[in-house]
Formats: structure tokens, C-alpha cells, sequence
């Protein structure tokens, strides 16, 4: 396996000037064509930043601090029109929010923990799915090419088209899932609702990891492809199985990226919106509430965008809690290894 | 080009791009002359006809005759009921989107209080053809009461009930004066088992359960805002109403459960045309829908929904469209004119039939049917079984709260649960205080 080549880096230092060949004017300095300048050297770097810096300003980060300041004001329909008049309210809005007691706080607690568990729940399937198919696709074989592209078609498909197409299928009376369950397969008498009542959060899962899971799948195939073949061949030449050696020399290889892709898949799926808004509509389940969309209905349906962004910000919070803890536990580890 | 100089230049392209991504955007209307001709004007048009694509034709030619008169163009946008709310908020908020606009009527009072609409001053009402040719119940629909309406009606709705004449002929059947009597006929005409019910109901859709939520509890006397206009919705006459339109469902069972997944009243009518369902409860532009689904206007009959024996009688609130010109208009002239043309006599002859909708102006036929009878039932329901919508500016949260906690009851039922007085009475308690927090109550 070749080592990846590290990029080229314009900080050679400048070549002396050459002497000039006969027929060029040596009176003027000329810069060759293509020729860095130490001018350059400078401005370059900042340069290549310099897009992406002012797009993640005006897409991300200022955004994200108008909303941080909408959590402090009463922002409702009377001061739509003209945000800056809006009252200040303090940290009324959290204290709202947070009011176990009060419908508001309750709902958003319950809706909070059942997006741990849906979270929870879609990242150990995605990962163990996606990580069960990279392992077995790891040896070529005829047709492994066409395998591949089709279990990667769930992640490119159009979000909307893919979602909308589970709730036609999660239809009660004329879906396909109860129509292969109880007309095909005689598995259940009853049909069951899948986008209403406790089902819902099955529903949900489930799409959620049809989704996702190819991601998990291609990062673990990438990932596997630089562990090398040798040590494979040297653990069953001292007899270890399949099981033991995916254990001992798989996971401790892919460590560095199972680290990041169980987090991202975490906070994707964490923050899901799409999701329960494709699949169900304007009728949304309290067991598929997730906390997305539930700071969405106390915003938008009430006009209330005062508490819409408190909720927001303490999910904000929330999740960088996590991550930093995540990643202080998982490095410590690494250190101690 | 120097290495340099290209990445000079791609970054001020990035730059200009972003920078034109995020400009505000003005409406997109471009001003006219003092006239406004020569102006083009955003229409957003609602769903009043079978489909989005039937609204576009049936609108188009009525818009281009507008410009062959005045030389103003109309672009014209139709939004479906689930969206149209949001796009509206979403206007409001960036300042940028159409010059005149549709609005559910009942949401006049709120968006009034957003301060993004025109008033229709006394100089803007002579300039759209005076007030007093309206019917004056419609007019008060158009804004909180002594100020200056921000809408204009535009099509009225009435609710009525829909029957099936055929099947109630033959399980010997009267078309239903009570309530009492219109449940056991829904039961009578009930046999789950060839999946046939008494009643189809969009038990998913937010607005239409609190439409219900609002004439059952005025059917029982009650008030959902008092006279200072706070919310009032735990009463005990609105709970019961709520109770009792949940109960087709759960105690009467003439409901099919699936039907708590019907998230627009679209798929109720479906079912009654296709002949599953022998009653549903509509507005007026059902119509369109249940003809084009194969039924013939012969085969339905349509009486007021009915109250409960010694109920207010009670029908419909003042259901329809009303018309809103936005503040941010860079053509008010043409914005009035195309308003005036709207409301104007000739207009609403053309549209209200393809719409099925009643008529706003004072004097006027109802054409939304050939049907004689049912044109007049229509009409006397609009004039006089009916009661509007609460006219505060808290209304379109009282029917997304309200709405989707029925919404929430609903799924309850149909997935095998109990829906009691008390869980009623909680769940618009909770409706009550999400309204109260976001009104600063």
C-alpha cells in the first residue's frame, strides 16, 4: 500500500536569482512565469481561506448568533415585521422551557428523550449494518462492484423522494408493508398503524437507518483498506478465527475512524428534521417527536420564535457537551494505549 | 494569468456571490406608473380547486383578461393549504414576497397583527369599489373589530353535510335534523366488514378538527376567548363538543380508524365519492371534488350540520378567502386595481363556480352549483346558521394548537386507546397554555 503523498507546500524558500541568459533584458528583475514571491508566500494561505471563512460566516456563524440573540426576546407575531422591537425577556424563555411543570418544559423533556433513544438506537444499527457489509465485502468476488453500488443507493437517493416513499409504503390500509405482512405473509391478523401510536418510533428508525447506514458502510470500507493484509494472514496462521481476528485486528485498526463516524452519525441523527417531517406530515406521533422538529411546532405553529430559539440553543449546548466529553474520553483512551 | 491573480479572482467571485445570495430580496414586483400600468404584481392564489393545477387554469385566463385591461402582469403562484401558512410567516419575516395574496379568512385577525398587510383605509376601499358591496358578515371577517380590515372576502364557504341519497333511501332513512338522529343513521349505514362507515372525517388535519372543535362547542354554547381576549378553551361546553366529534370514532364507531391519518379533507371526499362512506362534513367546494370523482350531483343531498337536541343552531363559521395586499407592495396602485378586478361582479361569476364558492358580494346568486336546492341550503347556513371564528389576533395559534392536540387525540383512538373527558380537558389545557406563553400572557 503506498503512503499517501503529502501535499506540496509553497514554503520552499525562494531560489537565488539565476543568471540571466543571454538575450533577456537584465536590467529590470523579472519575475518568471509561475514564480512564488515571498509576497506571496504570505497572502496565499490566506487567500485560499478566504471563501470558505466568509461563507461559513454567513451561513453558520451569523445566523446561529441572530438566533442566540432571538432566545433572549419575546419574538412573536406582533414584532415579526420588525425584529428590533422586540422585548427583551432575559432568560424568560429558557426558565420557560425548562419549567418542568409547565406543558411546554414537559413536552420538550419527553420529546428530548425520545430523540436519545431514537439516536441511540439508528447509530448502533447503522454502524453495526454498515460495518457487518464492509467486512464481508472486504474480499473481492464476482460481482462485489454491483453489490457495492446498490447498497449505496439508500444514501443518494433525494432525501424527500425516499422519505415520502416509506410513508406511502407505512400506509395502514393501502401501504405495502401491511400488505406483504398481513395479506402475504399472514404474519400479523390486525393491520397495524406504523405512522401512528407506539409503532411510529419504529417507523422511524427504521427509515432513519435505511438511510444511513450506507454511509457507515463506505467510511468502514475506506477505513478497511488500509489495514494491512499481512497481519490477517499472520493471525490465521496461528489459528484464530474470523470472529477473533475482526476483533483484535479490525476494530483496534479502524479505531481512529469508528471515532469520528459513530459521532457524526450521532449528531445527524440527532438533529434529524427531515425525517419526521417527510414521514409524518402534519400529524406527528408524541412516540416519533423528535426534538428537531418539536423546537419547529413550538416555533413556527405558535409564532413564538422567542422560545423556539431558547429550545434551540440549549440543544446547541447539549450537543457540545457531549461531543467535548466524547472526545476527552476517547483520547484519553488513545493515550493510555 | 499569474497564480495569483486567478486566485484573486476566484475569491471575489465567492465574495460576490455570497454577498448576492444574501442581499434581502425586494418584492418582485416591479413599479408601474401612477396608474400601475406597465407594473407586474406576485400573486399567491390558495387551493380552492381540485388540484394546484386546476387553480392555474381555471385563474389564468381571468388574470390575462386583468392585463389586456390594465397592462399590469400578474405572476401567479398556487400554494397548497399545508405550506401556505408558512410561506406566509416566511414573507412577513424577510420582507420579500408577493405583492396580493390569498388568506384563509380566519387568519385575517393574526396576520393583522403582524402589521405586514395594507389596511384598507377609506381611500383604499373607494379605490377597490367601496365597502358597502360586500356582504357585511364577510366583511367583518377581514380584521379585529374597530380597525381598519387588512383583508377583503373573496370567496365564501359554508360547512354542510354531504349524504348519500341512495344509501339512505335504502336503509329507509331521513336526512339527519339532529345530531342524535344523524349518529344513529351513521350507525345504521355502518358494516365494518365490507370496510363501509357511516362517516369519513380528516381526523389527521389540524384545521379541519378545529373547525369542528369550534362549531361543536358553539353548539354547545361555548366561547373559546373571552370578551378581554384571553383563551377560555377548558370550558366545559367546548370539551365536551371536542368529545363528542371524537366519540364518532371512538364510541360510535362509524368512523373508519385508518381515517386518522387523513391529513387533508381531500381523502374524506375521495371516500364518499368512491361510495365507502355515507356522510361527510365539508365545505361547499367539495363539489369539484366528489364530480370529478365519478359521483353525479343527483346522487348526494346536503343539510346543516346538525346540533344536538336543544343545541345553539349553530352550522359553520363564516368559513372562506379573503384577499390581503402586502405592505411591502412596489405597485399599491396596481395591487388596488387588481384587488377591485378581483372582487368586481363579472370575476367572481367566473370563479365561483370552478371553486364552488358562495358568493361575497350583496345581491348576488350562488352559481357554485346547478343544484337549486343545495344552493340554497348553502345559503341559508352562510346567512344564517353561522358564526365566525374567534376574531383575535391569537387565532391561528388557537387552531394549530387546538388542532393538532385533536390531531394527537385522534391517533389515540384509532390505535386502540381511551379518550376521556379529562384527557380532552388536558389536552386543551396544554393547547391553552402554549397560546397564552406565545401572546406574552
Amino acid at each position: 500500500m503506498s503512503a499517501p503523498t503529502t501535499p506540496r507546500v509553497t514554503s520552499t524558500p525562494p531560489r537565488p536569482p539565476t543568471t540571466p541568459t543571454a538575450g533577456t533584458d537584465t536590467t529590470r528583475p523579472r519575475r518568471r512565469r509561475g514564480r512564488v514571491t515571498s509576497r506571496d508566500h504570505r497572502l496565499l494561505p490566506y487567500l485560499l481561506l478566504a471563501p470558505a471563512v466568509v461563507m461559513e460566516l454567513l451561513i453558520h456563524i451569523v445566523p446561529m448568533l441572530v438566533g442566540i440573540w432571538m432566545s433572549f426576546v419575546r419574538l412573536t407575531k406582533f414584532f415579526l415585521a420588525n425584529w428590533s422591537a422586540a422585548p427583551w425577556a432575559g432568560l424568560g424563555n429558557y426558565r420557560l422551557a425548562l419549567d418542568l411543570n409547565s406543558s411546554i418544559g414537559a413536552k420538550l423533556l419527553q420529546s428530548f428523550l425520545v430523540t436519545i433513544a431514537f439516536s441511540v438506537a439508528a447509530v448502533v444499527l447503522s454502524w453495526g449494518l454498515g460495518m457487518m457489509a464492509a467486512v464481508a465485502l472486504q474480499q473481492p468476488f464476482r460481482g462485489r462492484g454491483i453489490v457495492r453500488t446498490l447498497f449505496l443507493v439508500p444514501y443518494a437517493l433525494p432525501a424527500y423522494a425516499g422519505i415520502l416513499t416509506w410513508n406511502f409504503m407505512f400506509q395502514r390500509d393501502t401501504g405495502l408493508i401491511n400488505h406483504v405482512l398481513a395479506d402475504n405473509l399472514h404474519l400479523v391478523g390486525d393491520r397495524p398503524f406504523w405512522l401512528l401510536g407506539s409503532n411510529a418510533f419504529t417507523s422511524l428508525v427504521v427509515v432513519a437507518v435505511w438511510r444511513l447506514w450506507p454511509f457507515a458502510f463506505l467510511t468502514i470500507m475506506a477505513g478497511l483498506q488500509s489495514v494491512p493484509t499481512e497481519l490477517y494472514e499472520a493471525a490465521s496462521v496461528d489459528g484464530a478465527g474470523n470472529l477473533r481476528s475482526w476483533r483484535s485486528i479490525t476494530l483496534p485498526s479502524l479505531r481512529p475512524v469508528n471515532i469520528v463516524l459513530v459521532l457524526v452519525l450521532f449528531l445527524w441523527t440527532f438533529s434529524d428534521f427531515n425525517t419526521p417531517y417527510v414521514l409524518f406530515g402534519t400529524a406527528q406521533p408524541p412516540a416519533g417527536d423528535l426534538v428537531s422538529f418539536h423546537i419547529y411546532n413550538a416555533s413556527f405553529l405558535t409564532w413564538n420564535f422567542g422560545i423556539g430559539a431558547a429550545m434551540s440553543v440549549l440543544l446547541l449546548l447539549f450537543l457540545m457537551v457531549l461531543t467535548a466529553a466524547y472526545l476527552i474520553v476517547t483520547n484519553r483512551r488513545s493515550s493510555r494505549a | 494569468m499569474t497564480r495569483r491573480a486567478f486566485l484573486a479572482a476566484a475569491s471575489i467571485s465567492a465574495l460576490a456571490l455570497g454577498v448576492t445570495a444574501c442581499s434581502s430580496g425586494s418584492t418582485t414586483s416591479s413599479g408601474g406608473g401612477a396608474t400601475g400600468a406597465g407594473a407586474t404584481l406576485t400573486y399567491w392564489a390558495s387551493n380552492q380547486g381540485t388540484s394546484l393545477d386546476n387553480d392555474k387554469q381555471v385563474l389564468t385566463p381571468v388574470l390575462n383578461a386583468f392585463t389586456k385591461q390594465t397592462g399590469v402582469k400578474v405572476n401567479l403562484e398556487v400554494i397548497g393549504w399545508n405550506d401556505l401558512q408558512t410561506r406566509i410567516q416566511t414573507a412577513i419575516t424577510s420582507g420579500s414576497g408577493p405583492d396580493v395574496l390569498n388568506i384563509g379568512n380566519t387568519w385575517a385577525s393574526s396576520l393583522q397583527a403582524t402589521g405586514a398587510f395594507l389596511p384598507y383605509d377609506s381611500a383604499a376601499m373607494t379605490a377597490i369599489g367601496g365597502k358597502d358591496k360586500f356582504v357585511k358578515a364577510a366583511l367583518d371577517t377581514g380584521g379585529m373589530a374597530g380597525q381598519d380590515p387588512t383583508s377583503v372576502p373573496l370567496y365564501g364557504l359554508a360547512y354542510g353535510l354531504y349524504y348519500n341519497k341512495a344509501m339512505f333511501k335504502a336503509a329507509g332513512l331521513n336526512p339527519p335534523t339532529t345530531w342524535e338522529d344523524m349518529v344513529a343513521a351513521a350507525k345504521k349505514l355502518t358494516v365494518p366488514a365490507k370496510q363501509r362507515y357511516g362517516f369519513s372525517l380528516a381526523a389527521g388535519s389540524y384545521t379541519e378538527n378545529v373547525h369542528f372543535a369550534f362549531i361543536n362547542g358553539s353548539q354547545n354554547g361555548g366561547e373559546w376567548f373571552d370578551a378581554a381576549g384571553k383563551p377560555t378553551f377548558t370550558s366545559d361546553q367546548n370539551v365536551q363538543g371536542v368529545l363528542r366529534y371524537l366519540d364518532l370514532m371512538q364510541t360510535d364507531k362509524v368512523v373508519n380508524p385508518s381515517n386518522a391519518q387523513y391529513d387533508n379533507g381531500t381523502k374524506a371526499v375521495n371516500d364518499f365519492a368512491s361510495g365507502k362512506v355515507a356522510m361527510i362534513l365539508n365545505q361547499n367546494n367539495a363539489d369539484n371534488s366528489i364530480v370529478s370523482n365519478g359521483m353525479k350531483s343527483s346522487e348526494y343531498g346536503v343539510v346543516p350540520f346538525p346540533s344536538p337536541s336543544g343545541g345553539q343552531k349553530i352550522a359553520t363559521f363564516i368559513a372562506g378567502i379573503n384577499l390581503s395586499v402586502m405592505k411591502t407592495t412596489k405597485s399599491k396602485d396596481a395591487a388596488l386595481s387588481f384587488v377591485k378586478y378581483m372582487t368586481s361582479a363579472e370575476t367572481q361569476k367566473t370563479l365561483d363556480k370552478p371553486f364552488a364558492a358562495l358568493p361575497v358580494l350583496q345581491g348576488e346568486t350562488p352559481v357554485f352549483t346547478d343544484n337549486s336546492v343545495e344552493a340554497k341550503t348553502f345559503q341559508d347556513i352562510y346567512a344564517t346558521m353561522s358564526k365566525p371564528l374567534p376574531l383575535v389576533a391569537a387565532e391561528d395559534q388557537f387552531e394549530s394548537t387546538v388542532g393538532k392536540a385533536m390531531s394527537a387525540l385522534f391517533a389515540k383512538v384509532a390505535t386502540g386507546g381511551t379518550v376521556s373527558a379529562a384527557d380532552v380537558k388536558s389536552a386543551l389545557k396544554d393547547a391553552q397554555d402554549q397560546v397564552t406563553a406565545a401572546t406574552g400572557g
